[in-house]
């Protein structure tokens, strides 16, 4: 088992994709990086073809959302994993909330199909060129996207409820 | 029509099945579910037949869809691990240790050894119940019975002990931020025991009942198999991607808990089909047993919980006696201890496999994003090309044999 360290990692990111590589950070021993939106396929596809990174399992998708980031506001997360080296990197993409697309990951890893639908359903992330992006957990008629902090998680009509005691 | 033609496309369909002679095959719509005894859960699949043949299948979840994340958001961090019990709910406590230790690693607490000992034995007491469900349960599906009522005395007796370690047994809540709520008592040490004593006589006769079984190797080689590349882009984890001959897994690859302690094997298959499942799950449950006994015999005594009075709630004697121990206790109920900001993810092994925790945290009492990684949600979309070209019963079997959990599905 070769051993890669994160900031191996790094330096092959750079060295592939420049400035598309907005910044790193190395939160708990994880690296993690933010990148440009659009590189994300061609920076799957090459981790997961990399002869010696071998990125070849996704572990997780999910989104997250900063109301507070101007034209940043919807943040995609990918979790990678290189079984072999043992390694896991963190990839995120910001997106602004009015034009939410991203290209799909699904031509790379089978399992990003749910993964996608999933943070599609809660955040309203676009993925272009997902074979079948709908709702998957919440009923289709629904007209919102729940995950979005502007939905408050008790009923907003509510009076008798005052958040500072229950919450945020 | 020519009538060589009609010969070849006879000749290419499965079985010795009459083709009309203007060679149109009909397809039939089956709702598998959403509430159907052989799924052992509300999934629904519908599903495209050729007479007992599946075509292909269409899924539909989130029928006990209970937005844990989007509630996660606004629940202090202890009032979490109730969420996280009704995730796989056959084996929560493996849930529940995943949860403390996300928190843990953002809080950056060092646990004493006897606490990692009391959770892994808690832990593989779980892996163990869950996989004796999934294991009786492909018993049943394919027409024995006997085994499944036989087993479940025994995983009684495993909640027998949780019952005793923290007062519940299905959703236990077991344990706390920062260490276990008690000591393990006399009386667990001596179900363990009796445990550890008696439960390999009746797993032994259980397997015999099924692992050389003519009627049981009929129906489970070779039905729902998926190669190994395969499973891997899929997402796979666990005793499900160990089948398929990958040998990852949780413990080994990223120690948590003081597993590196413990000596134990991971059990691999070759062929990924539900008699390889089975026979991983059923390997694992022996290695269990194997750590369980390590944990055990080595115990190291000690405190039962680290020193994060901003975090572990102070004795209840302390509280109603000690001025400090009372300010922690309000602080902490209320939620008004300081987190440090910062993102986590961590990763334990459970019944399905990785069950990931990205928690990020701005400071505030709740977090900011909390999402579950769920084995089940992501392997499950894997179903219709692992049932395709099979019959219809093989079906049902396949999908016991993957474990799926419905709350751990649905989040």
């Amino acid at each position: 088992m070769s051993a890669i360290t994160n900031e191996f990692l790094l330096e092959r990111l750079n060295q592939e994709f420049g400035a598309k590589v907005i910044s790193a950070e190395l939160p708990y021993g994880m690296l993690s990086i933010v990148i440009d939106p659009s590189v994300i396929v061609d920076m799957l596809k090459w981790l997961h073809e990399d002869k010696i990174l071998k990125f070849r399992f996704l572990t997780d998708i999910c989104g997250s959302h900063y109301p507070d980031l101007k034209d940043k506001e919807l943040c995609v997360i990918y979790h990678l994993q290189s079984m072999e080296n043992n390694i896991r990197l963190r990839i995120k993409a910001f997106l602004p909330v009015s034009n939410p697309e991203i290209q799909t990951a699904t031509s790379v890893y089978s399992s990003a199909n749910w993964m996608e639908r999933e943070t599609y359903d809660y955040y309203g992330v676009i993925f272009k060129g997902h074979p079948n992006l709908k709702r998957i957990l919440n009923v289709d008629e629904m007209d919102y996207f729940p995950l979005r902090k502007e939905y408050p998680l008790e009923d907003a009509t509510r009076t008798d409820k005052e958040d500072q005691y229950f919450g945020r | 029509m020519d009538q060589t033609l009609i010969e070849q496309e006879k000749a290419k369909l499965p079985g010795n099945r009459l083709v009309s002679s203007d060679n149109v095959t009909e397809y039939t719509t089956l709702n598998l579910g959403p509430i159907h005894p052989a799924t052992h859960g509300v999934f629904q699949n519908v599903l495209t037949m050729d007479g007992e043949i599946v075509i292909d299948s269409e899924q539909t979840v989130g029928y006990i869809h209970r937005a844990f994340e989007k509630i996660a958001e606004r629940r202090p961090y202890y009032q979490i691990t109730p969420l996280t019990d009704r995730l796989n709910y056959c084996s929560s406590p493996i849930n529940n240790m995943g949860w403390y230790m996300t928190v843990e690693k953002l809080l950056g607490v060092e646990l004493p050894k006897r606490v990692h000992y009391m959770r892994v034995i808690i832990m593989e007491l779980a892996r163990i119940s869950d996989h004796l469900v999934c294991n009786s349960v492909i018993g049943v599906d394919t027409g024995a019975l006997t085994g499944f009522t036989y087993v479940f005395q025994w995983r009684e007796k495993i909640y027998d002990i949780f019952e005793q370690i923290c007062g519940s047994r299905l959703t236990t809540n077991i344990g706390r931020i920062g260490g276990m709520e008690r000591d393990f008592n006399d009386e667990v040490f001596r179900l363990l025991k009796n445990f550890l004593r008696d439960f390999p006589k009746v797993f032994t006769e259980f397997s015999n009942l099924l692992e050389r079984n003519r009627i049981f190797f009929d129906r489970t080689v070779n039905t729902g198999p998926i190669s190994g590349e395969r499973a891997l882009n899929y997402g796979f984890t666990g005793p499900n991607l160990r089948a398929a001959g990958i040998d990852y897994d949780v413990r080994v690859a990223n120690p948590y808990s003081s597993y590196q302690d413990f000596d134990f094997q991971i059990p691999i298959g070759q062929n990924g089909d539900t008699y390889d499942r089975f026979m991983v799950r059923q390997g694992e449950i022996l290695e269990s047993l194997k750590i369980i006994q390590q944990a055990l015999d080595n115990m190291p005594p000690g405190k039962f919980f680290a020193d994060v009075p901003e975090f572990y709630l102070p004795p209840k004697e302390d509280v109603y006696n000690n001025m400090e121990a009372l300010i922690w206790h309000f602080k902490i109920v209320m939620g008004e201890t300081d987190v440090p900001k910062g993102e986590v993810y961590h990763a334990v092994e459970g019944g399905n496999g990785e069950l990931g925790y990205y928690l990020v945290s701005d400071g505030g009492r709740a977090p900011y994003k909390l999402h579950f990684r769920r084995p089940c949600f992501i392997f499950y979309q894997a179903y219709p090309e692992m049932i395709r070209g099979g019959m219809l019963s093989d079906a049902v079997v396949t999908l016991s044999s993957m474990n799926v959990i419905a709350g751990e599905l649905d989040g």
